[in-house]
């Protein structure tokens, strides 16, 4: 298989304005992928698949990853003019200062692809896509007409991390029912706190039966099983 | 460049099934199959639009078995996930161990002993026999020959459970491989039972396929019913006895040459029309070409440490980077990915569930089937809810 840069050359090629940048894989896996913008993903995808050097027709795996805000504390070196009194006298020194700033670098979703081909055996190549961010902009273009195999994987990194693919043939929930809010696989995901509570009839229906065994009673007509307990046999529980 | 700019004749009509018109008069009845049903491998439902017998429209709805694997994985350090992996396809606890031993492996870079990967290769064989057998055995089953093809095959199974109990401890949840190898080493009465067990192998599947390859009921019901293209298998992402039923040849212990598997002289074969029959026949072979694997494998297994002396264990943090590793499970290709932050727990941890994408086609195949054979050919797709689901 070429390597992650021939490829990238190859894409750049074929589909003019793809922007694809190389993302390097520090593990020993040295897996690299590439970066595909989300205007020209789709172009790009069907040049994977039908180009005959590389013919990715196998999609393996898609996979959501959140990466959520970082917030980075930096020193930072700053020079300021400051008053200051030098030997009884008021003057303006640049004085040089170490400064903490904390700046926030945004976070967003990514979908991850893997793809393999089946013609030419060879693979894997992986490919990613992001979001602009993780609140408002998590808009990406479905690769599911480039691949079916897409199809229910999109549909799960859409149920649980919220990444909307446009041009997706059914998008809705997989995996959680359908009138699941939030999305559970972000870091930042908080479980509700009814969770557990299962809604049942039981206090209504041992109401009821209690009601129907004293109506019984009083009319004679209950069981016989029930007749011994209702004498006060103390071996029935 | 919007979708719609891209269409070519290769991209239409694919990414979804198609529509086809009722032929009758009156409303289409709207079945909901399952979650509980005696012929859904699991909890698992099925949406079915008829026109009086015939499939017009068929959803898959699962998520009943969801137990979110994924993130508890997050929260887990990479060797405490192992026994989380036996519960994904709970059939074939030792496939999902060693593909997700070789995933980290490929992670960090692990070189595995031999007569580990001997042992590992033993141990996936007589898990593909198995599961194999089974899944023939409950396909017989729904086809209504009530239990008698799936007990011949659950006594082979129980007598290969009690091999893995002997060695690891446990019939079905095995936790048995680690990374850099393997958790106990065999033992000789060990390899001496395996031996037998594996020499009675033969003979069962010459009685299976005496009984059922030319049973008739099995040939009507099963020939040129579900088919499946093979280029919509591939674009599909299928994988495993389906795909090769199709016509492809792709198995991932010949394309990947993961393990010792470059070392066995194996077959792969193939069907040509992608219909039950053929899944069905495609599952027996592998069976025959896996004995033949076992016997090899038996056979040369060397002496040596069954784990890497300098694989590390206590305080286990791989660098920051990520990796895709696979293997070719009895039900598919079952794939994991592994991303490390360099902290104990993986950042993030992915399944690629064999099952669930063999299920994208599901639809395709039923439609115009009648809803008998919607039964039947989703037993041949053969999945596990615990691996669909997660």
């Amino acid at each position: 298989m070429k390597t992650v840069e021939e490829i990238k050359a190859a894409i750049e090629g074929a589909v003019p304005g793809a922007g694809v940048t190389v993302v390097t894989n520090p593990s020993p896996a040295a897996q690299h992928s590439l970066l595909l913008r989300p205007e020209s993903a789709v172009a790009v995808a069907a040049f994977l698949r039908d180009s005959p050097e590389l013919a990715f027709d196998y999609l393996s795996n898609v996979t959501g990853v959140d990466w959520p805000d970082k917030e980075i504390a930096e020193k930072v070196k700053v020079t300021r003019q400051v008053k200051k009194t030098v030997d009884g006298v008021e003057q303006t020194v640049e004085e040089t200062v170490e400064e903490t700033r904390k700046r926030v670098e945004p976070g967003y979703l990514e979908a991850v692809y893997h793809l393999y081909s089946v013609a030419l055996k060879h693979g894997p190549l992986v490919i990613r896509m992001r979001t602009a961010n993780r609140a408002d902009k998590v808009e990406l273009p479905s690769l599911t007409p480039v691949w079916r195999g897409a199809e229910l994987q999109e549909r799960e990194v859409f149920d649980l991390y919220g990444i909307v693919f446009a041009g997706h043939p059914d998008l809705r929930r997989i995996l959680m029912w359908d009138g699941f809010k939030d999305y559970p696989m972000r870091k930042d995901y908080v479980e509700p706190d009814d969770y557990e509570y299962e809604p049942t009839a039981h206090d209504q229906v041992l109401k009821r039966a209690q009601e129907h065994r004293a109506a019984d009673a009083a009319q004679g007509t209950s069981h016989p099983s029930e007749q011994k307990s209702l004498a006060g046999d103390p071996g029935r529980g | 460049m919007s979708v719609a700019e891209t269409k070519t004749e290769k991209l239409d009509g694919w990414n979804r099934p198609p529509v086809i018109e009722p032929d009758g008069e009156g409303e289409l009845l709207e079945v909901a199959m399952g979650p509980h049903h005696p012929s859904t491998h699991g909890v698992f439902r099925m949406d079915v639009a008829l026109d009086g017998e015939r499939v017009i429209r068929l959803k898959p709805v699962f998520g009943y078995l969801h137990r979110n694997h994924e993130k508890i994985a997050e929260g887990t350090t990479y060797l405490a996930s192992m026994p989380y992996t036996d519960r994904l396809d709970y059939f074939c606890s030792l496939s999902n161990n060693w593909a997700y031993a070789l995933a980290v492996e490929k992670l960090v870079g692990q070189e595995v002993p031999e007569r580990a990967e001997y042992i590992r290769v033993i141990l996936a064989e007589l898990t593909r026999v198995q599961n194999h057998a089974s899944t023939i055995g409950f396909l017989l089953q729904e086809m209504g020959a009530s239990g008698t093809p799936l007990m011949y095959a659950f006594r082979e199974r129980e007598k290969i459970l009690d091999l893995f109990e002997s060695l690891t401890g446990s019939r079905m949840m095995c936790n048995y491989m680690r990374f850099g190898g393997c958790r106990v080493d065999i033992s000789e009465p060990w390899l001496a039972a395996t031996r037998k067990v594996v020499a009675g192998l033969p003979a069962f599947v010459d009685e299976f396929e005496a009984l059922l390859s030319s049973n008739e009921i099995l040939m009507a019901r099963c020939q040129g019913v579900g088919v499946l293209k093979p280029d919509l298998a591939v674009n599909a992402g299928i994988s495993g006895p389906m795909l090769r039923a199709s016509g492809v040849n792709y198995d991932i212990r010949k394309i990947d040459h993961y393990g010792v598997y470059d070392r066995f002289k194996f077959r792969v074969p193939l069907g040509d029309h992608g219909d039950i029959y053929d899944r069905y026949m495609v599952r027996v072979l592998e069976m025959r070409e896996s004995i033949g694997i076992l016997n090899q494998a038996l056979k040369e297994i060397p002496s040596g440490p069954i784990m890497d002396p300098k694989a590390k264990i206590r305080n286990f943090r791989p660098k920051a980077g990520e990796a895709y590793g696979r293997i070719e499970a009895p039900k598919g290709e079952l794939g994991f990915y592994l991303i490390s932050d360099g902290g104990p727990n993986p950042y993030r941890y992915r399944v690629r569930p064999p099952s669930l994408i063999n299920l994208t086609v599901l639809e395709d195949m039923c439609l115009g089937q009648n809803v008998a054979d919607v039964v039947l050919i989703f037993g041949s797709v053969d999945i596990v809810l615990g691996e669909v689901d997660r």
